[in-house]
């Protein structure tokens, strides 16, 4: 129908330009802020602006990438998962458990072939994200309490398994992915990018995808339209979680290592990438497109100051300083939504 | 006479738009102290807009707003309130958590020196003020604990006793029943006494021409007719309204309406025994194909309950639902839908998404129907597009976001979502509710299409009105229990509220 074809465009025209600018705000000001960084580091640093320096930043945020796409579903949801961190170590430290190791490794483990050991770390974060949806849908936990004590369960698990020691080997398919390149490329960006890209077109064009805005955008609206809204909140927080299993695997590959406590920056690093992207904490609004320049927006931050002469502990504040900014810039843009939207 | 003295507030050739639609075009209007001001017209004629803008909730529009002959500008509804003008909305705001009291002096409870709140001196005042409006309620309860009757009551009273010299109320008898009417148009009247200026905004035009001194009637933005209450007519503000023959549509139901022999076409929900807590007691009907089953009640008699459990929503402690012979226990308002059942709730919040666009609304509840993976957006829309055009939604856009559709608008998208596939029983709660006659006939012309097609579908309402004009066959709800049937028989608004 042609008509219901032009009419949508008709009427965003005729809002006007300033209430679109405002409506979109949360999508703009990231933007804007990822050029600023972008151009204040050029000009600081001249080994910034570099394709070997592009090229390091997209690497350091890959894991961050692949940890971020199940929480962006999260947070779409208006739920949060504090666990991610947690279960991509756990996640990582269980591949390596259940792959042969050098003799010096002093740890009981269980070598299976690698496949097996692929599977049952997906299966082990698996069933830790159905933890986490049981107990928020069935139960009625918070996710932010819910996800916190499996934050210290997944900590637990990997206690016990590493025991304090440090395993090296883990799958050749792992291996490669995490460390290897393809053409100059590494592996764990074309990975981070097929994630990001699969997430994006889940939420952009299937019908889960819909639910998960919608839910997000109206809780109760989406219950009293006959959504299965549990299902929904559970799923979001079973595929959150095993992205973080996935970027935990990559990344004991990447590192060489798997220890206790290896991931423990992700939390933050994931969190504040779903965010500084402009996804609403409120629910509903928002998307990969947004995680994907958060993650460039915190990625170019981490490595710029890395260029520029900055006493190293100054850094972790200004990054505190510019995730404060991005949640005040959050909250605001919801507040001139909602009024444009009246 | 307030007509000799200066207007409080002045609003000249104001014009507000939402996306491109004028909402308001060219508006003046002038409020006395001491003067009750009626206002009317259809949904969306441009009412609430106005009034949004005198409690500054819009604060963009062009045009001069004056108080006390000083040009003003509101940046915000704490501006409006610093100003004296307090606002009830027409959907209740009250804080269902916090007691009596608490609720009375939101926002500024009396404190000691050291800044704690002084409890007894509350709940003392806030008694003595409810009381003075005829309420007798324990101030430190729980508001949500009362009826909601009761908490709209309080909710006004609130406004009423802030020292507003400007009070303005959207629709506030809509939720009320005929005794708290009369008590709520006393205290009006003692306030305008005492010289506050009320705006009362009502779809019931009796109780405008009752209460008020002046009414103003807008249609499409635009004001159109305003007339000193004591010289026009119902039919007249009708017409005004609507412009064109009123008489005709407004039926008044004081006298006996024949329902019709009941039908005996298959069973569709069938239920038997329902309870709930202290809200149901062995609630048992039929509905049936092809029938309009009208439930009427006081608010509070447990009809809101009742709708949920059929929709999947609340579980009964006890009883079971039977759908086309089959016994159902809905884990989901999801498997509800599955079994064929729809709802709309009496709130359009509670079933809309305010920041998406009307064709999303409208798709939601059948996207499992025309996809199964991947979204077919273009289909949804001419799916939109053709529900848009047969409830004449106005604006008829699909990609407008839904908040920018005025109320009535919005009630039709509701429906709208349920109708592309319809289901076998269709649950409907004050679906007329805060209409004006145009829109309330449309959904009536909407109900009665369905009924044709074979539905059963199920009205319950705290509106006589509202259930004498769409049902075949009328069950009354009191205090949880079915007391009395209407079928094949003479019935009127008297005999309804007498057997409620």
């Amino acid at each position: 129908m042609a008509s219901s074809e032009t009419a949508p465009a008709a009427g965003q025209r005729a809002r006007g330009l300033a209430p679109f600018l405002r409506s979109q705000m949360r999508n703009i000001a990231p933007f804007l802020t990822l050029i600023f960084l972008s151009v204040f580091f050029a000009l600081a640093s001249p080994s910034f602006a570099t394709i070997d320096n592009l090229g390091n930043i997209l690497t350091q945020v890959s894991v961050t990438g692949i940890i971020a796409v199940g929480l962006t579903f999260v947070i779409l949801c208006a739920e949060i998962d504090l666990s991610i961190a947690g279960i991509a170590n756990v996640t990582g430290i269980a591949v390596a458990y259940f792959t042969l190791q050098e003799s010096y490794v002093n740890i009981p483990n269980i070598p299976l072939p690698g496949a097996a050991a692929i599977l049952l770390a997906i299966a082990l974060c698996a069933a830790l994200g159905l933890v986490n949806a049981l107990g928020l849908t069935v139960i009625g936990i918070p996710s932010f309490i819910m996800t916190l004590a499996m934050m210290q369960i997944a900590a637990g698990i990997s206690a016990l398994l590493v025991r304090g020691q440090i395993a090296y080997k883990v799958p050749d398919l792992i291996t490669t992915l995490g460390s290897g390149s393809i053409g100059g490329v590494p592996w764990i960006v074309i990975v981070a990018a097929i994630m990001l890209l699969g997430g994006h077109l889940v939420l952009t064009y299937t019908r889960f995808g819909r639910y998960v805005y919608m839910v997000g955008g109206n809780r109760e609206a989406a219950e009293y339209s006959g959504l299965n809204v549990k299902l929904i909140l559970g799923s979001v927080m079973v595929i959150s979680a095993v992205c973080s299993g996935i970027g935990g695997m990559l990344g004991v590959a990447h590192f060489g290592s798997a220890q206790q406590n290896e991931f423990d920056t992700y939390l933050l690093d994931s969190i504040a990438a779903v965010v500084v992207g402009g996804t609403s904490l409120f629910g509903g609004r928002g998307g990969i497109g947004n995680t994907i320049v958060g993650l460039f927006v915190l990625g170019v931050l981490n490595n710029g100051l890395d260029h520029v002469n900055i006493d190293s502990f100054l850094k972790i504040l200004i990054r505190g300083v510019i995730l404060l900014l991005a949640l005040i810039i959050n909250v605001y843009a919801q507040r001139l939504r909602e009024k444009t939207a009246e | 006479m307030p007509e000799g003295r200066q207007p409080i507030l002045e609003l000249q050739g104001i014009t507000k738009s939402f996306g491109g639609v004028e909402a308001l075009r060219g508006v003046d209007f002038a409020l006395r102290p001491g003067e009750i001001h009626g206002l009317v017209g259809e949904n969306g004629a441009g009412k609430s807009t106005l009034m949004k803008i005198i409690a500054g909730v819009h604060t963009e529009f062009s045009g001069r707003f004056l108080i006390d002959g000083q040009e003003t500008r509101f940046r915000s509804a704490r501006d409006a309130h610093a100003a004296g003008i307090g606002m009830v909305h027409q959907e209740l705001s009250v804080a269902p958590d916090l007691t009596v009291a608490e609720n009375v002096f939101l926002g500024n409870q009396p404190t000691n020196a050291l800044g704690l709140v002084q409890w007894r001196r509350m709940a003392r005042e806030a008694g003595e003020q409810l009381a003075r409006f005829g309420i007798d309620v324990d101030p430190m309860s729980r508001l949500g604990d009362l009826p909601i009757g009761l908490q709209q009551l309080i909710e006004i009273a609130r406004v009423l006793f802030s020292g507003a010299r400007i009070v303005i109320l959207d629709e506030p008898t809509s939720a009320l029943s005929p005794p708290e009417v009369e008590r709520l148009f006393a205290t009006l009247r003692r306030l305008r006494e005492q010289g506050t200026a009320i705006v009362f905004i009502s779809h019931f035009i009796e109780d405008i021409l009752r209460v008020s001194d002046t009414v103003t009637v807008f249609r499409n933005g635009r004001k159109v007719a305003e007339t000193a209450s004591a010289a026009t007519t119902k039919g007249a503000l009708i017409e005004a309204m609507i412009g064109r023959g009123g008489e005709a549509l407004e039926h008044s139901y004081t006298d006996d309406l024949m329902l019709p022999r009941p039908t005996d076409s298959p069973v569709i929900l069938k239920a038997d025994q329902l309870s709930l807590a202290r809200s149901l007691k062995g609630v048992s009907f039929e509905a049936r194909a092809g029938e309009v089953l009208g439930i009427y009640g006081f608010m509070g008699c447990g009809q809101q309950e009742l709708s949920r459990i059929l929709f999947g929503k609340l579980k009964p402690d006890a009883g079971t639902l039977i759908v086309e012979g089959t016994p159902k226990t809905f884990a989901s308002t999801a498997a509800a839908r599955r079994a064929g059942v729809a709802l709309v709730p009496e709130s359009r919040r509670a079933m809309l998404f305010h920041q998406e666009p009307v064709y999303k609304n409208i798709s939601i509840s059948i996207l499992d129907r025309i996809s199964s993976l991947l979204l077919k957006p273009a289909q949804e829309r001419e799916i939109a597009q053709r529900q848009v055009e047969q409830l004449q939604i106005r604006p008829p856009v699909v990609g407008l976001d839904l908040g920018m559709l005025s109320g009535g608008n919005q009630q039709k998208v509701a429906l709208a979502k349920w109708l592309t596939y319809p289901p076998k029983l269709l649950v409907l709660c004050e679906p007329t509710r805060g209409m004006d006659v145009g829109a309330k006939n449309d959904v009536i012309n909407i109900v009665r299409d369905l009924r044709a097609r074979g539905l059963a579908i199920i009205v319950l309402s705290t509106e006589p009105e509202t259930v004498l004009s769409l049902a075949d066959r009328i069950l009354v709800l009191k205090r949880g229990t079915l007391v009395r049937e209407f079928k094949n028989e003479p019935v009127s608004k008297d005999r309804l509220l007498e057997a409620a």
